[in-house]
């Protein structure tokens, strides 16, 4: 890539102000460095990443409101986790957070296993209940 | 307290702090030569570590490594510590900032909050700098931020004990053994020996194997996988390839880089050379990155994109081949 090559395309970069650094060869065929606003591919790629969550969001969601899933899920996906991240979070074994989906289970749990989950999510035990007092 | 430390941006986070801490002991150390030296260069598909619901690809060595490498190829001692207890992480890095010695820390990137948000995954391999403390506001340097920041103790312990995968554990490093002059030509030999073993690997992940076999998995996505997850895939190779810290082109250029810096230090033009063949080999991955875009763009890309992007793959491995191949016999 030439010094006059890299890219300065417009990116979500911008709202952070700064810009990234790249290695490109001057008129001399030397390497050195030049700072890149952004480039549309991988812009692309970033925000199909960033809408992908969205929807998984927003399928959580509606799977709360329907009473298929526990809040927990939501949640989870709200913070961008997995199962397994969310398990290291919590500090308890991926099974029992999966249990943990199960709105029957869910309603059961005592205040000290809730209170894990909203610490992680940084929310109150009120909001954990019900995601309708989440703003997002 | 604030340590006379100077901040160099640098494109990818490990090298950067490798380069700008080695410039606070006074030793001029350059991205790409540590990264060239830790051997960073690297292609590496991990089926069964996904990251962000889709199969993990690295084109760079595991978090840590390069450092580990460097320091043990040019003669420096590097001490570690990991902890359980945020207090105890804390107390240590307090000390070292009370003793005028700026540290390295790995965070996870998920809580880092001077990150657009866009960026924030939970993703803990992240490197930084702490040069200083005013208050309960600790002074950072991030090498991959144009100038320096600062976060909270309580912010700063939050990405110091972020979990998950490569969770840091509040994984704190400083270099406290230097040798007189470093040894860069010995060094630099045993860095690139290396990096040609890597991608010269009879293993069918790594290295030039593994790019053909990446592009076998391209072809078949979309009839395995469907179109959805196909794109999805395809879009996080992409990411891991170009995202912050890689220099563009998958590390190529920083690699390019390197070998035109060694050149001279071991006087050998060959290498310069090869370092053009780099530079070429890194816009390919360029140009595979804008195709690749271009599928996962429009929802309702044919078979034949996926083909064109994996047939893309194949000629890289290819010319990634010979390359290693040359660069084995230049250095022998």
């Amino acid at each position: 890539m030439k010094k006059d090559e890299v890219p300065q395309d417009k990116s979500n970069l911008e709202s952070a102000n700064f810009k990234e650094l790249c290695y490109a060869v001057d008129e001399n065929g030397e390497y050195t460095t030049v700072n890149s606003s952004g480039w549309d591919p991988k812009t692309i790629a970033l925000n199909k990443a960033i809408e992908e969550i969205k929807e998984r969001v927003e399928n959580a969601k509606q799977r709360v409101l329907n009473n298929k899933t526990s809040p927990i899920e939501y949640y989870m996906e709200f913070h961008k986790m997995d199962l397994p991240i969310l398990a290291s979070y919590v500090g308890l074994w991926k099974w029992r957070v999966k249990r943990h989906f199960k709105p029957s289970v869910f309603n059961k749990l005592s205040n000290k296993t809730l209170e894990k989950y909203a610490d992680v999510f940084d929310i109150s035990i009120e909001q954990l209940k019900n995601i309708e007092l989440h703003a997002d | 307290m604030q340590i006379n430390f100077t901040h160099h941006q640098s494109a990818h986070c490990e090298n950067g702090v490798i380069s700008n801490l080695m410039k606070h002991h006074g030793f001029n150390v350059s991205e790409p030569m540590a990264f060239g030296i830790g051997s960073g260069l690297l292609f590496c598909y991990i089926p069964f570590l996904m990251v962000n619901h889709a199969p993990a690809f690295t084109y760079r060595a595991l978090p840590g490594i390069i450092f580990k490498r460097f320091a043990k190829r040019v003669g420096i001692k590097i001490k570690r510590e990991k902890f359980k207890n945020p207090q105890l992480a804390k107390a240590r890095l307090d000390e070292n900032l009370k003793n005028n010695n700026p540290v390295g820390l790995q965070v996870g990137v998920y809580n880092l909050v001077y990150f657009p948000d866009e960026y924030r995954f939970h993703f803990n391999a992240h490197n930084l700098v702490v040069y200083g403390k005013e208050g309960d506001t600790y002074l950072i340097s991030d090498p991959v931020m144009e100038t320096v920041t600062t976060l909270t103790d309580k912010q700063l312990e939050k990405v110091r004990f972020a979990k998950g995968a490569f969770a840091p554990k509040g994984h704190i490093y400083y270099p406290i053994d230097f040798p007189k002059e470093l040894n860069l030509e010995k060094a630099i030999i045993k860095g690139i020996k290396h990096t040609c073993r890597d991608m010269l690997a009879p293993m069918p992940v790594l290295g030039v194997k593994g790019i053909r076999h990446t592009a076998k998995l391209i072809r078949k996505w979309p009839k395995k996988k469907g179109i959805k997850k196909a794109n999805h895939y395809l879009g996080q190779i992409v990411r891991m390839q170009e995202e912050i810290g890689t220099g563009g082109g998958g590390f190529r250029y920083i690699f390019a880089a390197f070998l035109q810096e060694s050149s001279k230090v071991l006087s050998k033009p060959e290498l310069s050379e090869l370092s053009k063949e780099m530079t070429d080999i890194g816009d390919l991955w360029r140009d595979f990155a804008v195709d690749a875009s271009r599928i996962y763009k429009n929802r309702s890309a044919k078979d034949d994109a996926y083909n064109n992007v994996a047939s893309q793959l194949e000629v890289i491995a290819d010319k990634e081949e010979v390359f290693f191949k040359k660069l084995k016999k230049a250095i022998k």
